[in-house]
């Protein structure tokens, strides 16, 4: 087990590695950012100035090897626009959007599994059929206007729950955190399942399938011979074989909930990085939308390494694998 | 053999498959006994309706599939009358089965332990873990599998095919069951292994006074096994007797084809005798006699359904035609 680890931390820095490379000529090779900054009657000596000064006079490759040897230190350059850290107005916004992603993959497992299992488990009622039309819906409408829809009925003509904004936060462990207050919970609410519809669409599909196909499994019907009530073997039998691609799927998703909540972020107003994120596209502030995506990167090589680990918690079989290598 | 009240008493089985093409009617009319400590031979081609009638027994057919009517009476007591719980109590204490194949009849995800603690506490709730665990350790002594502290601790990947069915028989075993079905246990399995497991079942038997219906196809399992014999052809009965009478003197033709078929050292350098054409679909069994197409003495008598008669003393079959004369040629 530590081998594979190992062996896939040594993986995982390559990828962050590889990222960093194109991730940095990308970004500078879209827009000039002293354009939005520079005042547009400034004359030519103000502007090399504040190029000389932004570094953006000097080569490519140099700019690249100034920014890996910043970013080992910690320092991911400053806004442009802010004139601050970006890693540290990342990080500032890093809580809200977690925070955001968690509840959206809570959502994602408490209602798709149990919604997909039931369809599973009664592929041809009316109640099944539902529910799969329903993931359809979940899947095919943007999130956008799911959340302006959501906006208008809650928030406008019910006025049940608020439309903008984290509400009341709570500091624990020095992070500011939305769920634990009443207050937080009904703000929290509406964007994370804005954002889970689409997750919750895709759990409904894959543990409906899993299910269909686990009832036909021998080891349903020998569980059955057993005298096993029909509790024990749908929530011990099927459940968890078919949570090993739910768990994978998630785990992998997981990474897209936080790219995704850049829309749910906009569109609620959330205070995350996606919020930041697009701001600094408008204003091509380059340290950000760097910043941002080597978090990105960084969060998804982690996550990987956390399915990959708990996988092998779930499947006896992958376990066994490693050990023996 | 047999007590007052036999063990299993299936009287007039039907069980159906109403699939979108049609009515399948898998197991139509099958009606035989076993007696307690007796092993019951169900021998027949694939969708001779041999498997259903199993499944038909414990309460485990799947949709579209549905017993019809008849009476499953097990120890005085039809089944086709219980709620589905009280069915469920029976099923894994009273009456076992166990599946073809010992690849797929364990949980993957679960270990050995559970899977057998949780056949035991199913049906008494107040044994503790420990003694559930005891009683595991025991059975999996019983069928003969090495280190079973051990064994019991692993998941099914980490045994290999024969010693997964000897698990999978471990816990049918559990709650010492007064009736055991065993759905072609050995086929999956090395002819060397089939041979152990074979010993073993018989052993169980003998010692525990357990009844149990062999589902295979292999007349030589039943040869050595089985006290009584039922061949199934089409969703019927069509030759019932004891083990010895029935193979030495098969009466009706299809049993004798099926006889007739069987490799044996005499038949060395021959072409093997084989049974014309081939096993009709359940969706459209012929009125009458299922057999008579391919059958060498079917005239149209057949075309009507034939009754259970008993040309000898003993035995039950289903044919017009049954070959009385012991001399002729097996599968002239």
């Amino acid at each position: 087990m530590s081998v594979f680890i190992i062996r896939r931390l040594m993986q995982s820095v390559i990828v962050v590695a590889v990222m960093s490379l194109i991730v940095f000529v990308g970004v500078n090779v879209v827009g000039d950012p002293v354009d939005m900054l520079i005042n547009p009657e400034a004359d030519q000596a103000e502007i090399e100035r504040v190029i000389r000064d932004l570094g953006l006079d000097r080569p490519l490759h140099e700019q690249y090897l100034y920014f890996v040897g910043n970013a080992f230190e910690g320092d991911l350059g400053k806004s442009f626009v802010f004139g601050e850290s970006a890693l540290k107005l990342i990080v500032q916004r890093m809580p809200a959007t977690f925070e955001l992603a968690f509840s959206a993959l809570l959502m994602a497992i408490v209602i798709g599994v149990p919604f997909g299992v039931y369809a599973g488990m009664r592929p041809n009622a009316i109640s099944s059929r539902t529910i799969m039309a329903g993931s359809i819906l979940g899947f095919s409408l943007p999130t956008f206007w799911v959340g302006l829809m959501m906006i208008m009925v809650f928030a406008v003509m019910l006025g049940w729950l608020p439309s903008t904004g984290r509400g009341d936060t709570v500091e624990i462990f020095g992070i500011e955190v939305s769920f634990l207050t009443a207050d937080g919970l009904s703000h929290l609410l509406m964007p994370a399942l804005n954002l889970a519809l689409l997750k919750i669409s895709l759990v409904i599909r894959l543990a409906r399938a899993g299910t269909r196909e686990a009832m036909h499994q021998d080891y349903v019907k020998f569980a059955r011979a057993k005298g096993l009530s029909e509790t024990r073997v749908i929530l011990v039998h099927v459940l968890k074989n078919i949570m090993i691609p739910v768990v994978t799927v998630l785990g992998l998703e997981f990474g897209s909930l936080i790219a995704f909540s850049v829309v749910t972020e906009t569109v609620f107003a959330w205070p995350g990085m996606g919020k930041l994120l697009i701001d600094a596209l408008h204003n091509l502030d380059r340290p950000i939308i760097v910043a941002y995506l080597m978090m990105i990167v960084l969060v998804f090589v982690i996550i990987n390494l956390i399915v990959d680990i708990f996988y092998s918690v779930l499947d006896p079989r992958v376990r066994l694998k490693d050990a023996g290598q | 053999m047999t007590s007052d009240t036999p063990t299993l008493d299936v009287r007039d089985l039907k069980t159906h498959f109403f699939t979108k093409a049609g009515v399948a009617r898998a197991v139509d009319g099958v009606s035989f006994t076993v007696g307690k400590g007796e092993v019951v031979g169900l021998v027949g081609e694939s969708g001779s309706g041999k498997s259903v009638t199993g499944f038909s027994i414990i309460g485990l057919v799947d949709p579209p599939g549905r017993v019809v009517s008849g009476e499953v009476r097990f120890k005085g007591q039809n089944l086709l009358d219980l709620k589905a719980e009280q069915m469920r109590k029976l099923r894994g204490n009273r009456i076992a089965m166990i599946f073809q194949d010992p690849m797929m009849t364990l949980n993957p995800v679960l270990r050995v332990d559970t899977q057998m603690v949780e056949t035991i506490r199913a049906h008494d709730a107040s044994v503790s873990k420990a003694d559930a665990l005891a009683r595991a350790r025991d059975a999996l002594g019983q069928v003969g599998i090495p280190a079973p502290d051990e064994r019991l601790r692993s998941y099914p990947h980490q045994f290999s095919g024969g010693m997964r069915q000897r698990v999978a028989i471990a816990i049918a075993l559990l709650n010492k069951p007064d009736l055991i079905i065993a759905d072609e246990p050995t086929t999956a399995l090395d002819v060397t292994i089939q041979g152990q497991i074979l010993y073993e079942a018989q052993k169980l038997c003998r010692e525990t006074g357990t009844s149990m219906i062999w589902i295979t196809h292999d007349l030589a399992v039943v040869a050595g096994l089985a006290d009584k014999i039922c061949v199934m052809y089409g969703g019927r009965i069509v030759e019932q007797g004891l083990i010895d009478d029935v193979l030495d003197h098969p009466v009706h033709p299809y049993t004798r084809g099926l006889l007739g078929s069987v490799p044996g050292h005499n038949t060395r350098g021959h072409r093997l005798y084989q049974i014309p054409g081939m096993a009709p679909s359940l969706l459209n069994l012929p009125e009458g006699c299922a057999f008579q197409a391919r059958c060498p003495k079917a005239d149209d008598a057949c075309k009507a359904l034939p009754h259970i008669t008993n040309p000898v003393p003993g035995r039950e079959i289903r044919c017009f035609h049954p070959h009385l004369d012991q001399d002729e040629e097996i599968g002239a």
